[in-house]
């Protein structure tokens, strides 16, 4: 057995007011609890022999939170349990946001699909999570409950910094709200192979809005290159030159600051060139 | 904590640390050594097991959340099951047929990766059900022959 498992206290609520009660006295403790739902980033640092500070709380157990509703014609609520695997088989996501789809069939493989979750995947705060970009172009809001307040924050302003988020230590995300913004979407992911790759470059397009995973401490949206595209903009030597403004890559093991400079300035240009073109472009 | 998993049909109690990896659990208090820990972390599927049907991998599952469930391993699928594993199953026979198998690290993982596709899976689904498990001997291919052979059957 891997040393770092042995000690870690786990509180298992059944109940999300349980989770929530939980999660207040451990904040007011000043030993906040760490939200744990597939674990499938958690193991992979505890695997590698960091032992994670703090204790953790298991959601599992609940649920309620699993479901993927749909409202009217561009609404979705991912409850906070949701996984990828659940995001293939929703026929409202099919119908609603394809690209989430696509995005979900390429995060890991089926093992990972049948326990990664959405909100787990956002609080992780990983710049280089698939499914993030997608609901960020989205214009995804995600839903914090805390014991006695429940709040709506836009995904897009969710990060404070690398793996830093607005969440408070008594709060849980219950939901992510979607109401799908109107205009064809588009998702690409480029990696060192077509499965089980961790991303060099993720784009995520819905109409003028676009987000990028991999290229910036945290996933974002392009906001000069969005700027231009919602005034009308279609010049694309234009659109390649502000989004080299918007992006901030590195160099690191996965790939270099040129490499995916590059690459960006190539799938923008491909998404500029055909956005007036097809209604629903994939 | 103790735990109760159902592993290839039979009820076993444990008691374990509960973030102790479902594969460790399986492996060290019950002595089902036929998973087999590849990368640890989620990349290589050589752990894969079927925890209520659905395949995951057991180095990422911390055993408290298989409390109550439904586990089946590489060793549960032979006729019998457990060690009086006499009579392989249609889907390991069609393995040795296809020569689908080398070294074997892999074999397990793609093995409980293979149950858990829908019996109508085209080549296109095998190859994406199996995308999350490596194998770096065989280059798939004979892999995908085993798998199709075996879900023909299964439609026959």
């Amino acid at each position: 057995m891997i040393a770092a498992a042995a000690g870690i206290e786990v509180l298992r609520p059944r109940h999300l007011k349980d989770a929530l009660m939980m999660m207040r006295v451990a904040a007011d403790e000043g030993r906040p609890l760490v939200p744990m739902a597939g674990g499938t980033d958690l193991f992979v640092t505890l695997n590698a022999g960091q032992k994670p500070a703090g204790r953790y709380l298991d959601l599992w157990r609940l649920e309620k939170l699993r479901s993927i509703e749909s409202q009217g014609k561009r609404g979705l609520s991912f409850g906070g349990l949701a996984t990828y695997t659940d995001c293939i088989e929703s026929k409202g996501v099919h119908k609603r946001l394809p690209i989430l789809v696509d995005a979900s069939r390429q995060v890991g493989g089926v093992q990972i699909q049948n326990r990664g979750t959405l909100a787990g995947n956002i609080e992780n705060g990983s710049p280089a999570a698939d499914g993030v970009p997608v609901l960020m172009a989205a214009d995804a809001r995600v839903v914090l409950r805390s014991l006695d307040d429940e709040r709506s924050v836009p995904l897009a302003e969710y990060y404070t910094g690398y793996r830093k988020t607005v969440r408070r230590a008594d709060e849980l995300i219950v939901r992510i709200d979607v109401d799908v913004p109107e205009g064809a979407q588009r998702f690409d992911k480029v990696g060192t192979r077509a499965a089980q790759a961790i991303s060099k470059v993720v784009m995520a397009a819905v109409g003028h809005r676009v987000a990028f995973g991999s290229v910036a401490p945290v996933i974002m949206r392009a906001h000069k290159l969005e700027a231009y595209l919602a005034a009308g903009g279609r010049d694309v030597a234009e659109a390649k030159r502000l989004v080299g403004e918007d992006v901030t890559p590195i160099d690191d093991v996965r790939s270099t600051a040129e490499y995916r400079r590059r690459v960006v300035a190539n799938l923008v240009a491909d998404w500029v060139g055909g956005l007036d073109k097809a209604p629903r472009s994939r | 904590m103790k735990i109760k998993l159902h592993v290839n049909g039979d009820k076993h109690s444990v008691d374990v640390p509960p973030m102790k990896r479902l594969l460790d659990t399986l492996r060290e208090e019950l002595a089902l050594t036929g998973t087999k820990e590849g990368c640890g972390e989620g990349e290589c599927g050589a752990c894969t097991v079927l925890v209520d049907g659905a395949a995951v991998n057991s180095c990422l599952v911390p055993s408290c959340q298989a409390d109550g469930c439904d586990v089946q391993t590489v060793e549960g699928i032979a006729r019998g099951g457990g060690k009086q594993a006499a009579r392989l199953h249609r889907l390991q026979r069609a393995f040795l047929d296809h020569g689908a198998a080398q070294c074997g690290i892999c074999t397990p993982g793609m093995l409980m990766a293979a149950l858990a596709l829908p019996k109508r899976a085209t080549l296109d689904e095998i190859r994406a059900g199996l995308a999350g498990n490596l194998c770096r001997c065989t280059g798939y291919m004979k892999i995908y022959d085993a798998v199709a052979q075996f879900l023909d059957g299964e439609r026959a």
